[in-house]
């Protein structure tokens, strides 16, 4: 296996790139010792030092989601989906940093400050999962895991020339994630190569009865299961997603994976998903309305940070509005807002409606074909700064990974190309429910005739 | 019966709104960061507004899209007592209670 | 006073200015559902441990801990469904109530909005003027909050989440009450079906009954309601009627002074006996409901529901109805024995043990009449009564066999008590047993009429009152001991 082969460079190094929010390095050092004393090779993942999101919560590590409000917090309970990593020999390396509560597109809302993409310098990793995609591509860490609720871990991937999945909902437990959006969140690997995804997708995959929205079906040993025959298999190119002002690069980069999965054996089929530009919007009231809810326990009672304040009301309001920043403030407002008396039915209903029509497009879809291909971003990774002050653009950069959240369904970012400036940008791969299996055989067989290496010079050592 | 679509035609979020969402947020908010954050909505609902194309009327909301239903949990007393860890975290310390400011009803 | 004294339990009518006024009254009342754990954590849901003792990390709220249901309390809360006569929805849906508030971790309480669990039903009331039919609207599961401490310290508010979590149905009747009297009784009756259950035991000192109490008044004969008023999380059913009170009083007075009735929330202060408005929860007023995205809609089976049918014990309407039918007893009666399943209970085991000669006006007026008294003075309930149900229906059959008059039972009864002795070894060792040999009681006649022979002679010329005369001396001069029936026939024959 290829994840034992990776060296982890001068962890300290890390700095520059800001991909740790906390490190655990002493005490994995310690663990690692422990292992090689008593190894045990037949786990999946025998002694791998691997960090992970920040949104996991890992029992007595400081566990943030980005935060300032939880700045402090100390979990005294493991996350469903790393407690499977640690079952299966891994050791925690750390804390990755990531948009506060998953909330951004580029790392740069957290409040332990942005991310630098180790592609080039000042620009984004992508985000939520930031830390996840930076550290991973710097190899700071030899996989990791990050959490998916519009597009937050196939976005960054793609914005890194890494591997991110995005399982079906219901395949990995949220019990222990710091919930952003409960009805679209789901963890996923992050890797390298599809081969790491897939290893990681058979450990942390797994039914919780923890989590009510956990789902009992089949799991695949979805890496000794994984094949390059992908002969015959059908994939859907859906024509909505040729968006208005897209980069040329993008278009060309798309018309090289159709010939890629068609040297591979597969057949192209044109295919229509007529409700793709009503998922952001959609995607913009489901989330936040869910989000306002989910952060209403964020209060200065329990645990995190308290301000102090005149009365109970007081308290809440200085300590919600000192402890979030904007953009988590900024969805709240409009979740609140949503969700208020007079406009639940013109907006929250009106978006699980639509989220219906988006979910019957891909129902439809798949009855002629077995996965979709698309790209994976818009654009590729931009300049710290560049669309911090516009987040109408910012939640564009979600417009091909949302429906795939919307909808439930696993999808895979793979690296496919670069563009001009050499930035690496990502072909998506999405699936039918529960068929992982299909998207990783798809990945893996076109990661083969893509052969993508990233180039990346340790500009930050 | 017809059942009218109901299609919300965008207002403009004013300030008075605002204000008004982020006290049932329990967010307080200075008039500058309210202004910024009105003007951010209002270009995010505009946005939004492109809902108001489609008819849907006739459609079942999806709420989950984990399509099984409810599953049961055993009536069973496996939680301990942790006091201890549920009170670790709190930011006024007690070794009994978690506290607030004084609340008058 | 302006208040009409109805002879009529079922209407409270208040009189201002030559208007008359009723009041109309709807409850909301929130039952704890007895079950071990909480209704979505495993946390115990017993009364009155420590502090925070029984709280998880879900009713806590931490970070990433979620909902799981418990399945017992949706069966508790069907089988009350059922017991209130209403629809079980096939399909239910979970909601988030979203507000801030100290003692609620999560900043939304999990309950059922568009979708509860059961829908309409009703219950009958039995009042002096006859039955009544009050409407359920509906049920539905939701959290209990945890508890807000504001005395312990002075500067403080202190937060117990021991509740927190626990599984309340809350039962929301239709505005079909028009009297504090009826409120009595429909509390009592609902506390009674669920008691039979077993689906909440209604202990109103430990806060597994409570309500808010909607009142509104209007003029006596209008079928349009006027605006009403929510009291908030009333424990007992004598705050309820104060409330009521109160609350309906306050709103003929702003009424007939030309003012509008807020509708608003308050509260019941049981100091001052007034209500007043909560100020503290004014602005938090838009719950903007949703349904949780942790979970699922809840969906039951025709067969989930018909199998917790055939689990509903026989409940305190059909237990009236046989009681009268089978025992031939009043409605009355009925109505007192079966308004509490564990005096049910006592009841029909002193039936069993009184075997084949049993008399039933005797059971039920010794059950209502003797033991109630010393329940009542003593401040016990039945289920731990100081006499047992064989116990008492040995007493019983003592009477009716003759063996022991009446009276004598008194005094058994008493010494009864001291250890639910049986009567029989009383009788014996005290030599109680009554006195029924027809030669004995005639040798003692023949000595009273005998030391009073005028008397006898009035007696003879009509003077009939004297009879009482002679069986008060035949009984003194037993010791209390001698068969009156008995005495009676010998004395008629003998004067
Ligand atoms: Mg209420
Ligand atoms: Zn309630």
């Amino acid at each position: 296996m290829k994840l034992q082969n990776l060296l982890l460079i001068d962890l300290k190094s890390q700095k520059k790139l800001n991909a740790y929010v906390t490190e655990n390095f002493e005490n994995c050092l310690k663990l690692s010792k422990e292992f090689d004393n008593k190894p045990n090779y037949d786990l999946k993942l025998p002694g791998i030092p691997i960090a992970v999101k920040d949104l996991f919560c890992t029992n007595e590590v400081r566990t943030t989601a980005g935060s300032n409000i939880l700045n402090n917090f100390v979990p005294s309970y493991e996350s469903t989906v790393t407690q499977n990593i640690w079952n299966e020999g891994g050791i925690l390396l750390g804390k990755l940093n990531c948009d506060e509560f998953a909330m951004g597109s580029s790392n740069e809302t957290s409040f332990f400050g942005n991310v630098q993409n180790p592609i080039a310098k000042d620009l984004v990793p992508g985000g939520s999962s930031g830390g996840s995609s930076s550290a991973l591509a710097a190899n700071l860490t030899p996989v990791t895991i990050g959490t998916d609720t519009g597009g937050s871990i196939r976005q960054p991937a793609s914005f890194t020339g890494t591997v991110g999945l995005k399982p079906t909902y219901g395949s990995c437990s949220r019990y222990g994630i710091v919930a952003f959006a409960s009805s679209l969140d789901q963890a996923g690997p992050m890797s390298k190569d599809v081969k790491d995804s897939s290893i990681l997708l058979e450990v942390i995959s797994s039914f919780d009865k923890k989590d009510s929205t956990s789902i009992d079906f089949k799991r695949n040993n979805y890496s000794s299961e994984l094949t390059r025959n992908i002969k015959g298999i059908k994939i859907g190119i859906p024509k909505e997603y040729r968006v208005d002002g897209m980069p040329d690069e993008i278009e060309n980069l798309w018309k090289k994976g159709i010939e890629y999965a068609k040297d591979c054996g597969a057949e192209i089929i044109d295919i229509s998903l007529p409700h793709t530009s009503y998922a952001l919007p959609t995607y913009y009231i489901v989330a936040p309305a869910e989000a306002s809810s989910n952060l209403a326990r964020y209060d200065g009672v329990k645990y995190g940070l308290r301000s102090s304040g005149e009365s109970l009301i007081d308290m809440y309001e200085k300590t919600r509005s000192e402890g979030f920043g904007e953009e988590v403030k900024r969805r709240i407002m409009i979740g609140t807002y949503v969700l208020s008396s007079g406009y639940y039915d013109a907006y929250y209903l009106k978006a699980q409606k639509v989220r219906q029509l988006i979910k019957k497009d891909f129902d439809e879809a798949y009855n002629k074909v077995d996965a979709i291909l698309t790209p994976s971003t818009p654009s590729s990774a931009f300049k710290i700064g560049e669309k911090s002050n516009d987040p109408v653009s910012m939640y564009l950069n979600d417009i091909f990974t949302v429906p795939v959240n919307l909808a439930g369904l696993p999808g895979i970012s793979i690296p496919a190309g670069r563009d001009k400036n050499n930035y690496p940008l990502g072909l998506q791969i999405i699936g039918k429910p529960f068929d992982e299996q299909t998207v990783l055989n798809i990945a893996y067989s076109m990661e083969e005739k893509i052969n993508y290496k990233n180039n990346i010079t340790d500009w930050w050592m | 019966m017809v059942v009218c679509d109901i299609i919300f035609y965008h207002m403009t979020i004013d300030l008075k709104t605002v204000k008004h969402i982020s006290k049932l947020a329990r967010i307080s908010l200075e008039e500058k960061k309210a202004e910024k954050l009105a003007d951010d909505m209002n270009s995010i609902f505009e946005f939004i507004e492109k809902l108001n194309e489609l008819k849907t009327e006739n459609i079942e909301p999806l709420t989950s899209i984990a399509e099984t239903t409810l599953r049961f949990r055993e009536d069973k007393i496996t939680s301990d007592n942790i006091r201890e860890k549920i009170l670790k975290n709190s930011p006024e310390k007690n070794d009994d209670f978690f506290v607030v400011p004084k609340v008058v009803e | 006073m302006d208040v009409i004294m109805s002879k009529n339990n079922s209407e409270y009518l208040i009189e201002r200015n030559d208007n008359i006024y009723e009041v109309v009254i709807g409850l909301e009342v929130h039952a704890q559902v007895t079950s071990n754990s909480k209704l979505f954590s495993s946390s115990s849901t017993k009364f009155g441990a420590e502090p925070n003792t029984q709280v998880s990390l879900v009713d806590a709220a931490f970070p990433g801990m979620l909902p799981v249901i418990n399945e017992y309390c949706v069966k508790q809360a069907i089988k009350t469904g059922i017991g209130l006569k209403a629809k079980i929805n096939n399909k239910s849906v979970f909601d988030r109530k979203n507000y801030f508030y100290a003692d609620l971790p999560q900043g939304y309480q999990i309950s059922q909005y568009k979708y509860p669990i059961v829908g309409e039903g009703n219950v009958i009331l039995d009042m002096p003027e006859g039955q009544k039919q009050v409407g359920i609207e509906r049920l539905h599961l939701e959290q209990d909050a945890g508890k807000s401490i504001h005395d312990i310290d002075p500067s403080n508010t202190l937060v117990d989440l021991n509740r927190s979590g626990v599984a309340l149905m809350e039962i929301v009747s239709k505005p079909d009450l028009r009297s504090p009297d009826e409120v009595n009784a429909y509390i009592k009756k609902l506390r009674s079906i669920m008691r039979y259950l077993g689906t909440c035991d209604g202990n109103m000192q430990e806060g597994s009954l409570r309500a808010d109490v909607n009142v509104s008044v209007r003029i006596k004969g209008s079928t349009e309601l006027g605006t009403r008023c929510e009291i908030k999380n009333v424990n007992s059913i004598k705050f309820m009627q104060m409330a009521i009170i109160y609350e309906a009083n306050r709103q003929v007075d702003l009424i007939e002074e030309g003012e509008e009735i807020d509708q608003e929330t308050r509260l019941f202060d049981t100091k001052k006996n007034e209500t007043r408005s909560m100020r503290s929860k004014e602005d938090a007023h838009d719950y903007r409901y949703f349904p949780d995205p942790d979970l699922l809609p809840l969906e039951i089976t025709d067969e989930f529901i018909d199998q917790l049918k055939s689990e509903i014990p026989e409940l305190p309407d059909d237990k009236k109805k046989r009681f009268i039918d089978e025992f031939k007893i009043s409605p009355y009666e009925a109505t007192i024995l079966v308004s509490d399943i564990d005096t049910a209970k006592y009841f029909e085991e002193v039936v069993v043990k009184m075997g084949k000669n049993r008399d039933m006006k005797l059971a039920v007026n010794w059950i209502t009449g003797e033991l109630f008294a010393v329940l009542n003075n003593k401040n016990i309930d039945i289920a731990h009564s100081p006499i047992s149900a064989k116990n008492l229906a040995k007493l019983i059959n003592l009477i009716k066999n003759g063996t022991i008059s009446g009276k004598i039972a008194k005094t058994i009864f008493e010494l009864m008590l001291d250890g639910d002795i049986d009567p029989q070894i009383i009788v014996e060792e005290k030599g109680l047993k009554q006195q029924s040999d027809p030669k004995a009681l005639e040798a003692l006649i023949d000595k009273i009429i005998n030391d009073n022979r005028e008397k006898a002679i009035e007696y003879k010329q009509g003077k009939e009152k004297l009879f009482g005369f002679f069986v008060g001396q035949a009984m003194k001069a037993s010791g209390g001991k001698a068969n009156p029936q008995l005495i009676n026939e010998i004395l008629k024959k003998k004067l």
